[in-house]
């Protein structure tokens, strides 16, 4: 077996084991089924209370308390808590081997460095892409099994747009890969600061501050913070709701994406640089 | 005999603490080789500079004639190594352990193999528990099964008796003596205890805030022939007089009290209680160090 293939499936088998890696599929099945229980039991109540306001420019019909729209609501739901899952088992695989002191083992081993970190990340992006499936299935496709399967009344910043139900798999499929390199870049962010720190929950609580930081700067509109709001990359972590625009903006959805890889590209960079001159001492 | 390891004026600072200065010291392939320290002298962040966990400031470190810098990916296959205390993956067993150290060596171990391992350090039966429920002493065993599952040429072990019993000090002992004289590797055995180098090793070197104290063949450095003995007897007036005239009196180096310190072979102690006997002095304690074991206990007392 090649020398990166063996370390990859090392790390591969470290995150399957370890008992905190399952906190997050947890916590998505049971916030899936919680919205999803308590839309089952008041969400037409709910929904007639918001298609009132619209009620004397056009008439609803059909199923609109479908399994769409509850996968929508949930992940606009999970905007905070999937970060957070992600840099949970992230923000660990390195600082937490430095605390514990198995990393030394691990970097007397014939691999490079950089190898190494390279393999943490990507067992991490499996972990995130992996989280995301159990989002999509119990997000998606349980809601469609439980409420079935219709158009989608989506709001956004520019109203109100239906989307029709035969339109719209292709958009969930881009939208979660959208969301796949939001949280490769909270994935790699973790990497770079788990590098740079020596104990396990530093870099998830400084991930996560930072993550809630500069979401309080994209919430406001003022001058200041509109300079710098292209740069965040939390600005284009909710870029995946473009897909439910109508017509689609491209354009922006393209230069989010490619803001987002660079954000993967730099942070990635730059744990490889720091953890390829660290002084292992503890 | 070749080198296999060689430093070379080896330096570390940490900020403004120099943590090993101008470090100069050479392993020859074969040999059981003694690094001895007090706590903070630099031992074991000179083993982490060989193992290039910690990168020096300044200076060369080879390994097997090759640059650590420049080759560490094929100089790692041939070392094997316990650094400070063996941290494992606590929600694994042992031997899933081992299974990822093998596969980070590109090894397939067999069953057979996973088992000889296991008896070797004394862990036969004990393979599939959890290493989260294992002893200090359990964990030093299987950092020592880690340290030779790739049958490395060069093994490192850093304290590697710190946790065990007595019967482990002992296994570990023969174990070390076992791969030095029947497989031919060369041992870098460090400790902070002197007698546990005077067993095994052929040659040591001492450090000490930093630097080389002594270094040499560990039978010359632990000669007999160069005692501080030290006599304690019950009339001290009258064995001052005695000894002064006698053929001890040049070896005499201090005299506190009841207390005569001589510089001395150990042939001669029988000599010199015959002669105080004779002369009705009476002793009321005699013991003798090498004067590198005075000097290391000194050192690792402060």
């Amino acid at each position: 077996m090649n020398e990166f293939l063996a370390i990859l499936k090392n790390e591969l088998i470290k995150t399957i084991r370890r008992p905190r890696s399952y906190i997050g599929f947890g916590v998505i099945a049971f916030i899936c089924l919680m919205l999803q229980g308590a839309f089952y039991q008041d969400g037409k109540e709910l929904l007639s209370t918001v298609t009132a306001q619209f009620d004397n420019i056009f008439n609803v019909q059909g199923n609109i308390l479908n399994g769409n729209l509850i996968c929508y609501i949930v992940l606009q739901t999970l905007i905070v808590q999937m970060p957070m899952l992600v840099a949970f088992v992230t923000g660990d695989q390195v600082s937490g081997e430095t605390s514990t002191g198995s990393i030394r083992f691990l970097l007397t081993t014939p691999a490079s460095r950089t190898k190494i970190v390279v393999a943490k990340w990507l067992s991490g992006l499996v972990y995130t892409l992996f989280l995301l499936l159990v989002l999509g299935i119990f997000a998606l496709f349980v809601s469609r099994a439980i409420f079935g399967v219709g158009d989608l009344m989506a709001m956004n910043s520019e109203g109100l747009t239906i989307i029709r139900a035969d339109d719209i798999n292709w958009r969930w499929g881009f939208a979660f890969l959208i969301a796949f390199l939001s949280l490769s870049v909270v994935a790699s962010l973790s990497t770079l600061l788990s590098c740079i720190m020596d104990n396990s929950i530093t870099p998830i609580v400084t991930v996560m501050a930072i993550i809630i930081i500069f979401t309080i700067i994209g919430m406001f509109d003022m001058k200041s913070f509109d300079v710098i709001k292209p740069f965040l990359f939390t600005t284009h972590m909710i870029s995946w709701r473009s897909l439910f625009e109508d017509p689609l903006p491209v354009d922006n959805i393209v230069a989010s994406c490619a803001i987002l890889f660079l954000h993967v590209v730099i942070f990635l960079g730059a744990a490889i640089f720091y953890f390829k001159r660290k002084d292992i001492t503890n | 005999m070749s080198s296999a390891i060689l430093l070379e004026h080896v330096t570390k600072n940490f900020n403004d603490f120099i943590a090993v200065n101008a470090l100069n010291f050479e392993v020859k392939a074969g040999d059981i080789y003694g690094f001895l320290g007090p706590n903070g002298s630099g031992k074991s962040t000179t083993l982490r500079m060989i193992m290039a966990l910690i990168k020096p400031t300044s200076g060369s470190i080879k390994l097997f004639g090759e640059s650590l810098g420049e080759n560490r990916s094929e100089i790692m296959r041939k070392v094997g190594c316990i650094i400070e205390k063996p941290d494992f993956y606590g929600y694994l067993s042992a031997k899933e352990n081992m299974k990822l150290f093998a596969r980070a060596h590109l090894l397939n171990y067999s069953a057979a193999q996973y088992d000889a391992l296991f008896s070797l350090v004394g862990l036969k039966g004990r393979e599939n528990d959890k290493v989260k429920t294992f002893s200090h002493g359990m964990k030093q065993r299987l950092g020592i099964a880690q340290a030779l599952i790739h049958d490395p040429e060069l093994i490192i072990l850093d304290e590697p008796n710190t946790g065990l019993d007595p019967q482990g000090i002992i296994d570990l002992r023969n174990l070390i003596l076992t791969l030095n004289k029947e497989r031919g590797k060369t041992i870098l055995f460090s400790s902070h205890i002197l007698s546990e180098v005077q067993e095994i090793c052929s040659n040591m070197v001492v450090i000490n805030k930093g630097k080389v104290v002594v270094q040499g063949g560990v039978s010359e450095l632990l000669s007999q022939e160069n005692l501080t003995v030290k006599l304690e007897v019950v009339n001290p007036v009258e064995a001052s007089v005695v000894l002064q005239q006698s053929n001890w009196a040049g070896m005499m180096e201090s005299q506190d009290e009841t207390l005569f310190v001589f510089n001395m072979g150990k042939a001669e102690i029988p000599a010199m209680i015959d002669y105080l006997s004779q002369h009705h002095i009476g002793i009321e304690r005699i013991d003798y160090r090498n004067q590198l074991e005075d000097y290391f206990l000194k050192i690792t007392n402060a």
